[in-house]
């Protein structure tokens, strides 16, 4: 049952609540079949952008196409989409089969095509011994499947996640990441899904749409996110990162601690810069002249690795070194240590 | 398929609006000719504001509105530390047969206002068993008044205080406990501050229901003058209509007020709600026990005493010299000829109050809560919905007249008829109904129509299939709430009913007049029987629909009601099941 998903594709979208902009002229193109997650901080838009394209929120201006058919102005009932949210909004006082069954039933559908759609659901969520029980009979992870199987019923070609992990524990979310993502895969259903939850994003999404005050910073694969961050936001949003200002100098070198370092890429002179470094990209090495010094400040034991607090240049930095690599050094806060930035690891943003 | 949906959307504008309509004919309007009728003299000519001076120098001011205030202000203070000791009891020990207690406190809600003044009238009365209580002062007049008023409000003021009361955080006592403060400190810190937006609003509750009580005044105020008999000698009596007009606005200054002070504490309280508690565990020790024996005894004695002196007094032949035991003051036609009738006029007016106000205020509370409307739509009707709440049935009564009563009015051929009594009951008691439709609604998640439209149904769809099932404990509320209220009302009804239409409860006024008193009390107690026989109905169709209901619901849903009875407490006033802590 593989699902023919549409393209996506919204336009100059804007949206103003009084005099606020929550939405700042957005585009943005989702592929048939790809899993897109929508990141950032409360408060980023990311939600609000997830209603506007499922028509339950107005959009200010902007145009939305799915498919050949522009939906800009469509009724949510005119959309071709599945929702699940948050609270998964199950109708509690119908069994899970009823709620699976819901949208066909709306469609007019025949009572046997009814019949076989929702046991194929079922199965595929591993609920079929459930089938006659009511919402507040199963758990909290059961309930999250029954809302997605609810909306994958009636087959439609956009699936909408509104952060529909955040309401259960650490486990069972884990649990539910992999199996969300396979069903996805399988179903080859379009799908969106609206996460605050990095480490969510970075595990399921075939892309990411990292947003900040309603603006895109960065559109990339979960890779392209976490190694080429485009803004100096996303570096910090995503992953742990090391900010670090810096003397600037001629020939596209850079000073700190009394030492140079080459640029990853050229840098016009005249801005002002900040180098920004990943904790565990960073190299120790015993105290010598070649490299810049720092002095150990804190150290943080966290089981396959450690964290350590550093002082370099007057600059808290953060590095992350194996355990075992760990057992090499005199690691005494108050010591020194020499640390080794190397280029191609280093990311500059305007400061 | 597009162009039914665009449809149904627009269908769904229009029923609101329509409903939006209708309340504008049956209340903005007849307020409207109120307000004119009272800036125009007998002839017709308009007056400007003259009817009004000679109202306030006439001594209108001093005397009636004067006598109002302080009767109310005084039962106010009683029903309020009664009430008050009554919930504190019931929320804070552990006292066995709790709900029986409740049941037997809430009673008076089930009488018309007239019962307690004719059982007072036999109590104390010239003829009364307990007139020596008095010490030589007479019944009636204000001490009637009060005491006749304390009886019928105290029911309001024990449930908005019961919930206030169960909203108790356990911490907070723990640690005032920890703090070793004492008992009687303990009371003034944090049970009384907890409670203060509960007090607050019992207070304004009962203040407005006695200033615009007619029924009680009536009976037992003697040559006491208060604004709401001073309407009536007014217009029934002289037929001086603008001076009645004139006294009706008068009469909606204090109401407005005490409604806009309600709804200042309601927004306060549900703020101070929001914050997570632990509910407190009233300590089982023989000490509380006696402490709650002690603060219910005089409010279960008197509720008691008033009921049974009415059951005794309607059984007996010729009160005080022939008390052997009879049911002759049941046959209505040795006191009336109207005998039964005017009783199941009562039944007919209550039942079609009950039937069209549970469907059109539900269905508008869902049109206003659960569907796409414009923003000046929704925002105009819901002010209107609460308008009634700042409107005394008396006055509103009074409007009926001026405004379907008019000869040029297309709707005159309803007046004198069940069908506009019962419209004018129904808009009498429309915010309270619409208050606890929409609670029940804003606890449905907020998100199941955004689910709906993604399935493709349509709302009235998911209305019949989820919203109605999920939402019946309320409309079985609000239909109890209606009838109970529609059978008991003086005041709203007294201007309006015709040669064939007199009501069980304007009988009551009647039979009193003509000294019919045993009569009277007796149809005072078959008015009280039937609404506790249309509560008991209401109880097992509850336990049918909780039966159904307990299917689907597990802790999910208990822990979601918890927090909603603390919203609730307009659904207090129908008893529902106790607000968190004294289900015990």
């Amino acid at each position: 049952m593989k699902v023919a998903g549409a393209r996506l594709k919204l336009s100059q979208v804007n949206k103003f609540y009084g005099d606020t902009q929550v939405l700042k002229d957005i585009h943005l193109e989702i592929n048939p079949g790809e899993m897109v997650c929508f990141l950032g901080p409360s408060g980023c838009g990311k939600t609000t952008l997830l209603r506007i394209i499922a028509g339950l929120e107005q959009q200010s201006s902007g145009q939305l196409w799915q498919g050949e058919n522009e939906i800009t102005k469509a009724a949510v009932k005119e959309r071709d989409f599945g929702i699940v949210f948050q609270s998964y909004a199950l109708f509690p006082n119908m069994t899970i089969s009823d709620n699976i069954a819901f949208g066909l039933r709306s469609q007019k559908a025949s009572r046997s095509l009814i019949k076989e759609r929702v046991s194929e659901l079922l199965s595929l969520v591993g609920l079929v011994q459930h089938a006659l029980k009511y919402p507040s009979q199963i758990s909290g992870g059961q309930q999250q499947r029954v809302a997605l199987a609810r909306a994958l019923a009636p087959a439609p070609g956009l699936l909408l996640l509104d952060e529909p992990l955040s309401a259960l524990d650490a486990q069972v979310r884990q649990h539910l990441r992999t199996e969300i993502r396979q069903l996805q895969q399988s179903l080859g259903v379009t799908t969106i899904l609206v996460t605050h939850d990095q480490e969510e994003a970075l595990t399921m999404a075939d892309r990411i749409v990292v947003m900040n005050h309603g603006v895109i910073e960065q559109v990339g694969t979960p890779e392209e996110i976490y190694n080429q961050p485009a803004s100096a936001f996303v570096a910090s949003f995503i992953g742990s990162m090391n900010f670090l200002r810096v003397e600037q100098q001629p020939g596209n070198l850079v000073s700190i601690a009394g030492q140079q370092l080459a640029l990853p890429k050229p840098w016009p002179s005249n801005q002002p810069l900040m180098l920004a470094i990943r904790p565990e990209n960073i190299g120790l090495a015993a105290p010598n002249n070649q490299l810049p010094l720092a002095v150990i400040q804190q150290v943080e034991f966290l089981g396959s690795f450690v964290r350590l607090e550093l002082r370099l240049d007057g600059q808290k930095l953060k590095v992350d070194l194996d355990s075992k690599e760990a057992l090499q050094y005199d690691l005494t806060p108050g010591k020194q240590l020499a640390v080794r930035l190397p280029s191609s690891d280093l990311h500059c943003f305007a400061a | 398929m597009l162009h039914r949906l665009r449809q149904e959307a627009t269908w769904l504008n229009l029923l609101l609006l329509s409903g939006l309509v209708g309340l504008m004919v049956v209340l903005v309007m007849p307020l409207y000719s109120l307000f004119v009728r009272s800036l125009y003299n007998r002839r017709g000519e308009f007056v400007g504001l003259d009817n009004y001076l000679s109202y306030l120098t006439s001594g209108g001011i001093t005397g009636s509105a004067w006598n109002s205030f302080w009767v109310a202000i005084v039962s106010m203070l009683i029903v309020v530390t009664f009430a008050f000791a009554a919930a504190y009891a019931l929320s804070r020990t552990k006292i066995a047969g709790k709900g029986l207690v409740r049941l037997l406190l809430t009673l008076p809600i089930l009488a018309p206002s007239l019962l307690p003044a004719i059982s007072l009238i036999y109590l104390f009365g010239n003829q009364g068993i307990l007139k020596h209580w008095l010490m030589g002062a007479s019944i009636y007049g204000p001490i009637g008044i009060i005491l006749g008023s304390v009886f019928w409000t105290f029911p309001h003021a024990l449930m908005i205080l019961l919930t206030a009361l169960s909203q108790a955080d356990a911490r907070q006592y723990e640690a005032a406990q920890s703090l070793k403060a004492s008992p009687w400190r303990t009371f003034w810190t944090v049970t009384i501050p907890s409670a203060r937006y509960g007090l607050v609003s019992a207070a304004f509750v009962v203040f407005t229901l006695v200033i615009t009580d007619f029924g009680v005044a009536k009976v037992i105020g003697g040559n006491f003058n208060v604004l709401a008999t001073d309407i009536y000698r007014n217009v029934i009596g002289q037929q001086r209509f603008e001076m009645g007009a004139v006294i009706g606005v008068i009469l909606l200054l204090p109401a407005i007020l005490a409604f806009a002070a309600d709804r200042w504490v309601q927004k306060k309280q549900a703020a101070a709600l929001s914050a997570r508690s632990v509910p407190y565990q009233p300590k089982d020790s023989l000490k509380t026990k006696i402490l709650g024996f002690g603060l219910l005894t005089p409010s279960i004695f008197f509720i008691l005493l008033v009921i049974g002196m009415a059951v005794y007094a309607s059984f007996l032949t010729y009160w005080p010299y022939n008390r052997s035991f009879t049911l002759n003051n049941y046959d209505f036609v040795r006191f009336d000829p109207a005998g039964w009738t005017p009783y199941f006029n009562s039944l007919k007016m209550a039942t079609m109050t009950m039937v069209i106000g549970t469907l059109m205020i539900f269905v508008n509370a869902w049109l206003v809560e659960r569907c796409p409307q414009p923003k000046w739509l929704r925002n105009l009707y819901q002010l209107l919905a609460l308008l009634p709440m700042a409107v005394p049935g008396l006055v509103l009564g009074l409007a009926y007249i001026f405004f379907f009563n008019h000869p040029q009015n297309p709707l005159n051929n309803l007046y004198g008829g069940l069908l506009l009594m019962a419209i004018c009951s129904l808009v009498h008691f429309y915010s309270v109904a619409h208050l606890t439709s929409v609670t029940a609604l804003k606890q449905l998640d907020p998100e199941f129509e955004a689910v709906g439209d993604s399935l493709k149904s349509s709302r009235t769809g998911l209305f019949a299939r989820l919203t109605l099932p999920l939402s019946l404990p309320a409309i079985l509320d609000v239909a109890l709430y209606l009838f109970v209220n529609a059978m008991t009302t003086v005041s709203a009804v007294v201007f309006i009913y015709g040669h064939n239409s007199r009501l069980a409860s304007i009988m009551i006024m009647s039979l009193e007049e003509a000294g019919g008193t045993a009569a009277a009390a007796a149809l005072s107690v078959i008015i009280m029987l039937t609404c506790a026989a249309a509560k008991i109905l209401h109880s097992l169709l509850m336990m049918l629909v909780n039966a159904k209901h307990n299917a689907w619901k597990g802790k999910v849903q208990t822990s979601q009601e918890k927090s909603s009875t603390a919203k609730s407490r307009k659904l207090a006033w129908l008893w529902r099941k106790a607000p968190a802590n004294q289900g015990a």
